[in-house]
C-alpha cells in the first residue's frame, strides 16, 4: 500500500511536466488554431538556455526560471512573425508539418553541436536532499515542481478565462474581424499567445534540466506522449489539458508499477479509447 | 637460321604463356580493393558512445594502416540503423547487394546486432562488431563471420558483477532495459551473482530510453537490496544515475553498479554526481603514451574535442586487424569467412588494447579494466575522469571455450 501511495505521488510529479507542456499547446491551439510540433524542440531550447545561462553567464536556476521563458519565447514569437502567421485560415496539416520541420532542423542543430548523451545541470542548493514521507523518500526538488507547476497552471487558466485580456482573445479567435473593429491589435495579440505558449513549454524545460540531462532529443521524446494528452484531455480546452496532464501522470507511474513494460504505451491506449467513446476528448467541445 | 627462329619462337612462346599464367594469378590475389561501412546509432542515445566517432576511426584505421601507399583503395561508407533491427537489416543488405561492402563495422544495440549478423553470414561478409555487448554474438548465436571486439556481458557480469558480490554486495535488485542487451546483461550478472553465494530478490524491466526512472528507482528502493545493478546503457543508465541521486539512493545504504558505462556517459552525468561508481572498460584514453598519443590525434578530429570512447577505439582496433589480414593474404578475395579465419590465426596487437587474440569462436580478448570515477577535485582536466583500481587478463575476463555454446566449437 505504501509503495502504491509512492507511485501516485511519482505520477503527479510526471503529470506536472505533461500538465504544463499540454497547456502550452492547448493555448496555441485554442487561440492560433496551429497543432505546435515544435513544443517539444522550444521545451528543449528552455532547458538549454538555463545550463548556457549558469555555465556562460553564471545566471543560476532561480533566474532561469524568469529569463528562459522569456529568451525562448522571444524566439518563439519570431518564427510565429516570420513563418507561421502566413498559415492563418489554411488546414491544421500545414502548421503540423511546419512546425515539425523547425522541430526537426532545431534538434538537428542542436544534436550537431551537443551529441546526445546530453549536458549535467545540478539542482539548486536551496533544492536539494529530499523528506521522509513515511511511505517513500520524496527528493524535495520534486515536490517544487509539483507546486511550482500547479500555480503557473492556474494562473494561465485564470489569465485565459477570467481576465479582459484573455476574453479579448478568446474574441480574437471566434471573430477576428469584430474584435479589430475595437481598436484592437489582433496579429500583435496572436504573436504574444504563441510567445506565452513557448514561454510555458520554456518553462517546463527549465524545471526537467536538473531532473533529466539536458539532451537535444529530450523533447522528442515526450511530444508524443504529451500530443496524447492534449487529445485525451480535448483540443484546445485549458483545464482539459491541466487534468489530463495531472491524470496522465499518474496512471502512467501506476502502469510502471504493476506492468513496467507497458508503461511507454499506455497512455496511446487511453487515448484510443477515449476517442472510440468520446471524438471531441474529455472536455472538448465539437468543433 | 631456321634452327634460330623456331628457337626464338618457342621461347618467346614460352614466356607469353609463363607471363599470362602469373598475370592472371596475380590478378585474382591483386584485387586490392575494400569497402567499409560503419552502421551505427547516429542520432540516438547510442551515437555519442559510438556513432560519428566509430566511422572516425574506421577511416583513422585505415590511414594508419598505410595501405593507400601500397595501391589499396579503401572506401568507408556510413548509415544510421536509429537502434531499430528492421532498418539495421535493411541497411546491411543494401550494402552487401548494392554498394559492394565488405565488412560491416561496429553496431551497438545488441537487437539489431543480432539482426544484422544473421544477413552478413547470409551473404559471406565480415562483421567486427564492436558497440554491441550481448555475448550471445560469439555463444549461442556464434557465426564464422563475425568477430566480438571490445566487452560483452559475460565480460561485465564477471568483472564489475564479481568484484561487487565479494564486496558483500549479496542481494540484488535489476533495472534493466528491455531488449535483447538488457535481457544478457541480466542473464550473464544472474548468473555471476548466485555463484559467488549471492541472490538476485527482485527487478524491473523499463522500456528503452526511458525520460524517467523514478517509479522504478522507487521499487528497487523498497526491496532493500544492497546492490541495484543497472543492466541498461547509454542515456538510460546516465538518467538512472542521476535521479538515483536524487532519490537518496546510496546514502541510504544501497549501491548502485552501472554494469556498463561509457566515458561519454560520465561526461552527461557530471563528476559531482557520478563520483565512486565502480564499473569495467577495456579502453580508456589515459592508459598510456600510445592510448595518450592515438586519443589526442582523435581527439583533434572530433566535434567538441572528444577523447574515443572504448567502443570507438574497438572499431580502430578491428579494422587494423582486418586490414592486416587481408595485406596478409595479399588482396582483398571477397570472403568473408576466409578473411575472418585468417584473422583469427594471426594474434592481435595494436596501441589501444594491446596483445590480444581472437578465439575460434570470435571473441576477441585483451585486458579488462576496473575503474573508479574520480572526486571533482581529483580531475585535472574536461576529460580525465577515471581511476584505475584493478585489471582482469583476458583470459578471464571472458567466456572460456569451455563453457561457450558456439556451434563453430563443435568442428
Amino acid at each position: 500500500m505504501q509503495a502504491l501511495y509512492a507511485q501516485l505521488l511519482v505520477g503527479l510529479i510526471n503529470g506536472s511536466f505533461y500538465a504544463l507542456l499540454s497547456l502550452g499547446l492547448a493555448v496555441i491551439f485554442g487561440m492560433l488554431n496551429i497543432i505546435n510540433f515544435a513544443h517539444g524542440a522550444l521545451y528543449m531550447m528552455g532547458a538549454f538556455v538555463a545550463y548556457f545561462l549558469l555555465n556562460l553567464g553564471g545566471i543560476n536556476y532561480w533566474w532561469a526560471l524568469l529569463l528562459a521563458p522569456v529568451i525562448v519565447g522571444i524566439f518563439g514569437m519570431i518564427l510565429e512573425r516570420t513563418m507561421l502567421q502566413w498559415l492563418t485560415g489554411l488546414d491544421h496539416l500545414y502548421g503540423l508539418l511546419l512546425t515539425f520541420g523547425i522541430a526537426l532542423i532545431v534538434q538537428g542543430v542542436f544534436q550537431n553541436y551537443f551529441g546526445s548523451s546530453g549536458l549535467p545541470y545540478a539542482i539548486p542548493d536551496q533544492l536539494r536532499g529530499g523528506m521522509n514521507l513515511g511511505f517513500m523518500f520524496l527528493p524535495i526538488y520534486r515536490g517544487w515542481v509539483v507546486v511550482f507547476s500547479l500555480v503557473v497552471c492556474l494562473a494561465t487558466w485564470f489569465l485565459i478565462e477570467k481576465t479582459q485580456l484573455g476574453a479579448y482573445l478568446r474574441a480574437a479567435t471566434e471573430n477576428p474581424t469584430l474584435v479589430r473593429a475595437f481598436g484592437i491589435n489582433v496579429p500583435r495579440m496572436i504573436t504574444l499567445t504563441y510567445g506565452l505558449g513557448v514561454g510555458l513549454a520554456a518553462l517546463a524545460g527549465v524545471l526537467s534540466a536538473p531532473i533529466n540531462q539536458v539532451r537535444p532529443l529530450m523533447g522528442a521524446d515526450l511530444i508524443i506522449v504529451v500530443f496524447a494528452v492534449v487529445v485525451i484531455g480535448g483540443m484546445g480546452s485549458i483545464m482539459g489539458s491541466i487534468i489530463t496532464g495531472f491524470a496522465l501522470g499518474v496512471i502512467e507511474g501506476l502502469t510502471k508499477y504493476f506492468y513496467p513494460e507497458a508503461s511507454n504505451t499506455v497512455v496511446f491506449v487511453l487515448m484510443v479509447l477515449v476517442l472510440l467513446v468520446k471524438p471531441t476528448g474529455l472536455t472538448g467541445r465539437a468543433a | 637460321m631456321k634452327t634460330r627462329s623456331i628457337a626464338s619462337l618457342l621461347l618467346t612462346t614460352a614466356l607469353t604463356t609463363a607471363l599470362t599464367i602469373a598475370a592472371a594469378g596475380v590478378a585474382s590475389a591483386q584485387d586490392k580493393t575494400v569497402k567499409i561501412g560503419a552502421l551505427s546509432d547516429q542520432s540516438g542515445l547510442y551515437a555519442d558512445l559510438g556513432g560519428p566517432g566509430s566511422t572516425l576511426a574506421a577511416q583513422m584505421a585505415v590511414e594508419d594502416s598505410g595501405l593507400a601507399a601500397k595501391g589499396w583503395k579503401i572506401d568507408i561508407i556510413s548509415g544510421d540503423h536509429q537502434n531499430k533491427p528492421d532498418i539495421g537489416t535493411a541497411i546491411a543488405r543494401q550494402w552487401f547487394d548494392v554498394d559492394k561492402v565488405d565488412v560491416i563495422v561496429d553496431v551497438p544495440n545488441s537487437g539489431v546486432a543480432l539482426a544484422v549478423n544473421n544477413v552478413i553470414k547470409e551473404k559471406n561478409g565480415v562483421y567486427i562488431n564492436s558497440g554491441a555487448a550481448t555475448s550471445d554474438l560469439t555463444n549461442a548465436q556464434c557465426s564464422p563471420n563475425t568477430v566480438h571486439w571490445t566487452y560483452d556481458t559475460y565480460m561485465l557480469a564477471h568483472t564489475t558483477g564479481q568484484a561487487l558480490v565479494k564486496a558483500g554486495g549479496d542481494t540484488w535488485f535489476f533495472l534493466t532495459a528491455d531488449y535483447a542487451f538488457g535481457a544478457a546483461l541480466e542473464r550473464d550478472t544472474t548468473a555471476v551473482v548466485t555463484a559467488n553465494g549471492g541472490k538476485v530478490i527482485g527487478g524491473v524491466k523499463h522500456p528503452l530510453n526511458t525520460p524517467d526512472f523514478s517509479s522504478f528507482l522507487l521499487q528497487a528502493q523498497s526491496s532493500k537490496a544492497k546492490v541495484i545493478g543497472l543492466a541498461n546503457a547509454g542515456g538510460d543508465t546516465t538518467n538512472t544515475i542521476k535521479q538515483a541521486a536524487e532519490f537518496g539512493i546510496g546514502k541510504g545504504g544501497q549501491k548502485l553498479a552501472a554494469l556498463l558505462l561509457f566515458l561519454t556517459d560520465v561526461k552527461a552525468i557530471g563528476l559531482e554526481t557520478a563520483q565512486g561508481l565502480n564499473f569495467t572498460e577495456t579502453f580508456y584514453w589515459d592508459m598510456n603514451d600510445q592510448t595518450r598519443a592515438f586519443s589526442k590525434r582523435f581527439a583533434a578530429k572530433m566535434k567538441n574535442n572528444a577523447p574515443p570512447t572504448m567502443v570507438q577505439a574497438g572499431v580502430y582496433a578491428g579494422v587494423r586487424h582486418y586490414l592486416k589480414a587481408l595485406e596478409a593474404v595479399g588482396g582483398n578475395p571477397h570472403d568473408g569467412v576466409k578473411i575472418v579465419e585468417k584473422m583469427k590465426s594471426m594474434p592481435t596487437e595494436d596501441d589501444l588494447f594491446g596483445k590480444g587474440e581472437i578465439q575460434p569462436n570470435g571473441r576477441t580478448i585483451h585486458s579488462a579494466y576496473l575503474f573508479e570515477v574520480k572526486k571533482p577535485s581529483e580531475s585535472k582536466g574536461p576529460w580525465d575522469f577515471y581511476k584505475l583500481v584493478g585489471s582482469v587478463p583476458g583470459d578471464q575476463a571472458f567466456t572460456p571455450l569451455s563453457e561457450s555454446k558456439c556451434a563453430l566449437l563443435k568442428k
